[in-house]
């Protein structure tokens, strides 16, 4: 039960990207056609689901405050190097996806071919792994917020393209086309998400 | 993005120069026309104060990657050259990071994990693959400037605006006089919501591209 409300809070109320602001860029960028963006969604929701646990792992064994006690070095804080390891795990996860995909499952990695290598960069995926590090969650806590964040931002990226093929033919102000448009929508939808707080099982 | 720019003649505050600093700051800005960096344009604009120690630290660590790389460039060998960028934007970011826990903790505290997600900023990766990689070190520094300038206007823009018609003050500094409230006036709480930045980022970029003349499609 608290599994679930956990994944509710980050799908529905604390929505990575409508109210975080994680993964704008890419959220913008490739919001112009559902395809695009249910491909991009997935492979978020895919690598969030991965790097999640696996930074938990290396923040609570090796780098938090007494992390190395089981080394015998349990006055060691290396708390400070949080942002070069997980943005190096990050990394080496991403290309180690791309190449497992690549050599097994040919057909999903052609269909989310260059959005992997996006993904790097992309701020929702740090952004989730240093927020579950200021939640406190434990490690089972850190996955289902790290698959529930993706399935968040996935949903906001899908719903975003569904509107944008939408208006893609209406007389907006020149200076109002494309991202200014996108923006005041994004807002409009932050709005409804917003309706869900409170909800809770 | 000349290559004139890198030119031996190249002077140190030349039209050129000066020209490199002021485009990036409204013609060419980096939030509001080649959309970078969006994400923490937003998250810390609730208030004036965290979005000036905000902009503060992405100068810092646009205007160092943005010379680091610049000088690395010719020894970084092309296929690894994005973890090469992040290692030494993260490094950076960590020094920020340190100095702001250090000297000014309950600044970091609010700004929380948005100083850390400085690394995945896209300017900051933008201006190093589409500058630094083919830059001297001076010109990217100057890049690296306007770029971060670019910023703040919008950060600086977006975070007026949310603290005065959210808050009714600045700085936190109360603006509004209390004879306006006791006349029926009441603060917007929308703005210090998520939804409020994204609305009021949409009508800044609309301003813009309307006075630049900048239009898409």
């Amino acid at each position: 039960m608290e599994y679930i409300n956990i994944a509710l809070k980050a799908i529905f109320i604390d929505n990575i990207l409508l109210s975080l602001f994680l993964g704008m860029c890419s959220f913008l960028a490739c919001s112009k056609k559902i395809d695009t963006a249910f491909g991009l969604g997935l492979a978020v929701i895919f690598v969030l689901t991965v790097t999640a646990p696996l930074n938990w792992l290396i923040n609570h064994y090796l780098l938090a405050d007494g992390a190395l006690a089981w080394a015998g070095l349990a006055t060691v804080d290396l708390s400070f190097l949080q942002f070069i390891c997980y943005i190096a795990v990050i990394a080496a996860m991403v290309q180690l996806v791309e190449m497992v995909l690549d050599k097994f499952f040919p057909p999903l990695y052609s269909a989310l071919g260059i959005f992997l290598p996006l993904i790097a960069v992309n701020c929702a995926i740090l952004g989730t792994s240093l927020q579950m590090g200021t939640k406190g969650y434990d490690f089972l806590e850190s996955s289902v917020y790290g698959l529930s964040s993706g399935i968040g931002w996935a949903l906001a990226i899908i719903g975003m393209a569904s509107i944008r093929t939408k208006i893609q033919y209406s007389n907006l102000p020149a200076g109002l086309r494309g991202l200014g448009m996108t923006m005041i929508i994004t807002g409009l939808m932050a709005i409804g998400f917003m309706a869900f707080i409170g909800i809770k099982l | 993005m000349s290559e004139a720019t890198a030119s031996p003649k190249a002077e140190v505050f030349g039209k050129k120069e000066r020209q490199m600093v002021k485009d990036p700051i409204w013609d060419n800005n980096p939030v509001t026309l080649q959309v970078l960096g969006i994400c923490s344009a937003l998250a810390i604009t609730t208030s004036l104060q965290p979005a000036l120690v905000m902009c503060a630290s992405l100068t810092a660590v646009l205007c160092g990657s943005n010379v680091t790389i610049s000088i690395l460039r010719n020894f970084i060998p092309n296929k690894i050259r994005i973890i090469v960028m992040l290692s030494v934007v993260s490094t950076l970011v960590i020094l920020v990071d340190q100095l702001l826990k250090a000297y000014a903790f309950d600044m970091s505290k609010e700004l929380s994990v948005f100083v850390g997600l400085i690394i995945t900023n896209c300017i900051v990766m933008g201006r190093a693959e589409a500058f630094a990689m083919a830059n001297k070190p001076w010109p990217s520094f100057l890049d690296g400037l306007g770029n971060s300038l670019g910023y703040s206007v919008i950060l600086i823009l977006v975070a007026t605006g949310r603290e005065l018609l959210g808050n009714g003050s600045l700085m936190g500094f109360q603006v509004i006089p209390q004879a306006a409230y006791e006349a029926g006036y009441v603060n917007m709480g929308l703005m210090l919501l998520p939804p409020g930045a994204f609305l009021l980022l949409g009508i800044i970029i609309w301003i813009q591209r309307t006075m630049s003349g900048h239009f898409e499609d």
